[in-house]
């Protein structure tokens, strides 16, 4: 299949969704990769690497479009490309199905098959192809040094011979990924850092990366996490305890990053204007959401304002593209797993199969056909708080001990009956001699059982050695046999001899070599 | 000599086994305590040897020192991982010579009812025999028939699962067509022979009484798979046992029915230690292992995640608290000295290292604890599983080496799974598992492991020792 990468054609986009590395695997998987010449300028792969990788170049984006079988984007297609596509193409990219109604309509109507990279489930097999995974991780990084640019003091506390510097303290909110990279971002730094979210389950994450988890003190419904790992719109009182929260913590913090985002619907304003006008001047807040309408309500998408107070709101929107080299190399890593996915016999085939979980929750467009939004995904991404056992009273205790005694009394009492009326039975016809030894045997069966139970686990192959050993006896049994009249009777008997002797030495010999090995530390 | 001095000395032994078994209870009794089985052993031989109901001395001394040579030099030579062979070998030698005793009995009785001659000339069994009436033969014929019966049933038992354990018969379950109704078919026909020889049939009933008993017990052990050889060892150790005590009634020897009895019941009680650690019933694993019934289980979603042995050293390096857990792979791969210097190494770094134990680990119970004794773990550190099952959430790191069904998370989480039940060692509850494995296949159970799809596990696939080697390289 022919794969191209077109240049991105949005403003400020640097990223690339083919590097020279991704594209020798794809080629390994029997595919042919055309890659639009100064695709990966911006992102600081040249012509000739993709060349020497491989890559067949073209000038014109026309003719490219036009032999493609896959198209593979970091950026939705825009209209003029959109014009482009034909029939039985094969779109990956991102896509935001649930904001692009409109681009999904006409690429269903041209019966283009749309894998979204934004729609990949979040599964632990699909990590490798979570391209929002890892583009909200530099995003995150990226997020902390944009805002540590714009603010004037040490993010670390010092104290030194001309005076103390305190710690910047930062509040992060929403920790997905994009909020756990910034916050282990901005402690390497050596700010305080402070973190939120709904989802009382990601506490432990946050603590782990070195920032303190703020905990609302809201029982019912807490949990504010839906399947796939994701947060979902919370109640209008949750809401509100949320928001008393960030009023207070508003004159205390330097540094405000907002990464919160609900799959498929515009970012919720959680940083309000009051609150950027309780901060010191100086301060910054960084807005992550800002492509999707921003968390903050001063937030510019696209843009960098100072307020009145002195407080920088930061709106950019392209912060993995300002580390494109990176972005693209592990954005087209994503890609490359999913083709991978897409292409099982690794012949240069694509064979989109509807029953694969992760295939099918990213494909959008399929077969002239709307397949958006996919069914819930079979497993949960992260575990769900585990409901309390019940504890039992100790009434049921009692009670249920007592069943147990019960039921092992009625056992022994059956098992000791049927034991006395065989002894009976035996007792009836067996001569004296013979009931003389059974008292023997039924003593010493007895005493076998309480003292094996005291043996060691650890010292069980000893047992059995010395045990072993000590079956050996039968010797007695031959050598009282020996003084026999018939011949045969001899021989049978010094052959007993013979191989009790090699039991009886070679038991003991064992077991003592055996257990001279335990030493204790 | 008197009857009551050896007696006597039958008692002092009697009371010697008995003390030398409950000194099994702790590592440092158990060495002294190996030495009254020795001195009960010899009192015993001596007395008997010397009691005057012996003879054919020029045969029995030569045949005793040459066991003693064959035995010592058995001893010294025998692998620590050959440990599970041997004591089958050495319980089939029990079985052969409970069923040569018995022929012997059998050929003494019809000599002394065709005996003319003076019946006080008579020494030793022939003696004893002489002085019985009527219903006393005919209690000891049932005792032979036992004795021969559970003898032979031992032995070629003990054959089977010698071949099996040392590799020289496949592992496989194998069954005759017409599968246990053979077994129950030989077992009627041995009932049928028992009625013959009761009546007074003579020698060639028990002949070939003994060649179907022989059947059963080689039919009965190749039907079943080499991980369930725990049982199969500790059940056959318990037959050799009773086989002693039948002996003893026919002999009418007291030593041996009390040290046959112990033995016995000893054995019985490691079968149902064995068994209940597996959560199966005896029955069920004496008719035949896993694999034979179709596997249900719950799908497992994920995928295994491999290590190399940078990653393990740099895991091991941060952990402070870290259990390895040892499954019969180690003993394969011979991988216990690798584990011992492993051990040393990060105990020296002052990380708390312990062992946990499953009761079925290895071929034989307590297998690991002789391999890692060995290899100079010391034993203070290596736990059963009901000590340490508890602490494994406080654990940084649990090293799984060559193990699976034993901590197979399916035995808790999924009541379809042919093992639900089976108490396991809980390691999934640790913050890291590293599972060293050759490779992705399944247990001796044939069921997948879902402790290899945990988020936090991570497969250090290769040989274990081999893997060990290149991780000791990377830890200093």
């Amino acid at each position: 299949m022919k794969i191209v990468a077109p240049k991105e054609l949005d403003q400020g986009e640097s990223r690339v969704a083919i590097t020279p590395q991704s594209a020798k695997f794809l080629i390994n998987l029997g595919h042919e990769v055309i890659v639009q010449s100064g695709a990966g300028k911006n992102s600081r792969f040249s012509d000739s690497d993709y060349k020497m990788n491989g890559c067949r170049l073209v000038k014109s984006p026309t003719s490219m479009w036009k032999e493609a079988d896959a198209i593979v984007k970091v950026n939705p297609p825009t209209d003029a490309e959109q014009k482009k596509l034909r029939k039985g193409q094969i779109l990956i990219g991102f896509i935001w199905p649930g904001q692009n109604k409109v681009l999904l309509e006409s690429l269903q109507k041209k019966g283009v098959t749309t894998i979204a990279m934004d729609m990949v489930p979040r599964i632990s097999r699909a990590q490798k192809m979570d391209a929002l995974s890892s583009m909200a991780n530099i995003a995150g990084y990226r997020a902390v040094i944009e805002a540590t640019n714009n603010f004037d003091r040490f993010l670390t506390g010092q104290i030194t011979a001309a005076g103390k510097v305190p710690p910047a303290k930062v509040l992060i909110i929403g920790a997905g990924v994009a909020g756990l990279a910034a916050i282990g971002t901005s402690v390497s730094l050596g700010a305080i850092v402070r973190a939120f979210d709904v989802r009382p389950e990601v506490g432990e994450q946050i603590e782990s990366m070195g920032a303190k988890f703020l905990m609302l003190d809201f029982d019912e419904g807490a949990d504010g996490s839906e399947t796939g790992g994701y947060a979902a719109p919370s109640s209008p009182e949750f809401r509100e305890k949320q928001l008393e929260c960030f009023s207070e913590q508003a004159p205390e913090v330097d540094i405000v990053i907002t990464t919160a985002l609900i799959p498929g619907r515009d970012a919720p304003k959680l940083w309000l204007k009051e609150f950027v006008k309780k901060m010191r001047p100086g301060s910054v807040v960084v807005d992550l959401a800002a492509e999707k309408g921003g968390n903050c309500d001063l937030t510019v998408p696209g843009e960098k304002v100072v307020t009145d107070n002195d407080v920088t709101i930061i709106g950019y929107t392209d912060f993995p593209s300002r580390m494109a080299s990176q972005a693209s190399s592990l954005y087209a890593n994503n890609i490359r797993h999913m083709l991978d996915d897409l292409t099982p016999a690794n012949d240069g085939k694509i064979n989109v199969d509807m029953n694969d979980d992760v295939i099918r929750g990213s494909t959008v467009t399929h077969n002239g056909k709307l397949t958006f939004p996919p069914p819930p995904p079979k497993i949960q991404a992260i575990a769900k708080q585990v409901p309390k056992i019940e504890t039992k009273t100790p009434e049921q205790i009692k009670a249920e001990e007592r069943e147990i005694f019960k039921k092992n009394t009625l056992q022994q009492t059956v098992l000791l009956s049927i034991g006395a009326i065989l002894m009976f039975f035996i007792g009836n016809y067996a001569p004296p001699d013979f009931m003389q030894h059974m008292i023997v045997f039924a003593l010493a069966c007895f005493v076998g059982f309480q003292v094996i139970w005291n043996v060691s686990h650890a010292l069980h192959t000893p047992l059995m050695a010395v045990t072993n050993a000590i079956s050996g006896i039968i010797i007695i049994g031959a050598v009282l046999q020996m003084a026999s009249e018939s011949w045969f009777a001899i021989f049978l008997a010094s052959i007993s001899v013979l191989i009790s002797t090699i039991n009886i030495v070679g038991g003991f010999m064992v077991t003592r070599r055996m257990l001279a090995m335990f030493q204790k530390s | 000599m008197e009857y009551g001095l050896v007696s006597a000395a039958y008692i002092s032994a009697s009371v010697l086994f008995i003390l030398s078994l409950g000194g099994l209870s702790n590592q440092e009794k158990a060495k002294r305590a190996v030495w009254f089985g020795i001195a009960g052993m010899a009192l015993s031989v001596i007395f008997t040897i010397f009691s005057g109901n012996s003879g054919n001395f020029w045969l029995l001394l030569p045949m005793i020192i040459a066991g003693s040579i064959i035995g010592y030099y058995v001893a010294k030579k025998v692998e620590m991982t050959e440990m599970p062979q041997l004591v089958a070998a050495l319980h089939s030698f029990v079985g052969l010579a409970a069923v040569f005793i018995g022929f012997n009995a059998q050929l003494e009785l019809a000599v002394i009812e065709n005996f003319s001659g003076n019946l006080d000339d008579l020494k030793g069994f022939s003696k004893k025999i002489a002085n019985k009436n009527a219903t006393e033969i005919s209690i000891m014929t049932v005792e032979i028939f036992l004795g021969v019966f559970i003898g032979a049933v031992t032995f070629t038992g003990s054959v089977v699962a010698f071949g099996k354990l040392s590799g020289k018969i496949g592992g496989k379950v194998f069954k005759l067509p017409g599968g246990h109704g053979l077994n129950l078919a030989a077992l009627i026909c041995s009932l049928g022979l028992g009625l013959l020889y009761f009546n007074g049939s003579g020698l060639w009933t028990l002949i070939l009484l003994s060649i179907l008993a022989g059947f059963i017990g080689w039919h009965l052990i190749m039907g079943i798979g080499g991980a369930d050889m725990p049982v199969v060892v500790s059940m056959l150790n318990s037959y050799s046992g009773w086989a002693a005590a039948a002996i003893g009634f026919t002999l009418g020897n007291d030593l041996l029915i009390v040290t046959g009895a112990l033995v016995g019941s000893s054995g019985a009680i490691l079968s149902y230690i064995m068994c209940k650690a597996m959560n199966r019933h005896f029955i069920s694993v004496i008719l035949g292992g896993f694999g034979s019934q179709p596997v249900t289980q719950s799908e497992i979603e994920g995928e295994q995640v491999a290590i190399d042995a940078d990653g393990v050293a740099t895991l091991l390096n941060d952990a402070d608290e870290i259990i390895i857990v040892p499954g019969y792979g180690m003993a394969v791969a011979q991988a216990q000295q690798a584990v011992s210097e492993l051990t040393r190494r990060l105990r020296s770094k002052s990380k708390t290292i312990r062992f946990g134990i499953h009761p079925v680990a290895g071929r034989l119970p307590g297998h690991m604890n002789v391999l890692l004794a060995e290899a100079k773990v010391p034993y203070d550190i290596v736990l059963e599983m009901d000590e340490i099952n508890d602490d494994f959430p406080k654990t940084d790191v649990v090293i799984v080496i060559g193990s699976n069904d034993i901590v197979n998370p399916a035995a808790q989480e999924d009541p379809d799974s042919p093992i639900a039940g089976m108490p396991v060692l809980e390691v999934w509850k640790a913050k890291h598992v590293i599972v060293s494995k050759r490779g992705q296949g399944t247990g001796y159970s044939g069921i997948q492991n879902p402790l290899f799809y945990k988020e936090n596990t991570r497969m250090f696939y290769g040989d274990a020792k081999n893997s060990l080697d290149s991780l000791l390289s990377k830890i200093e």
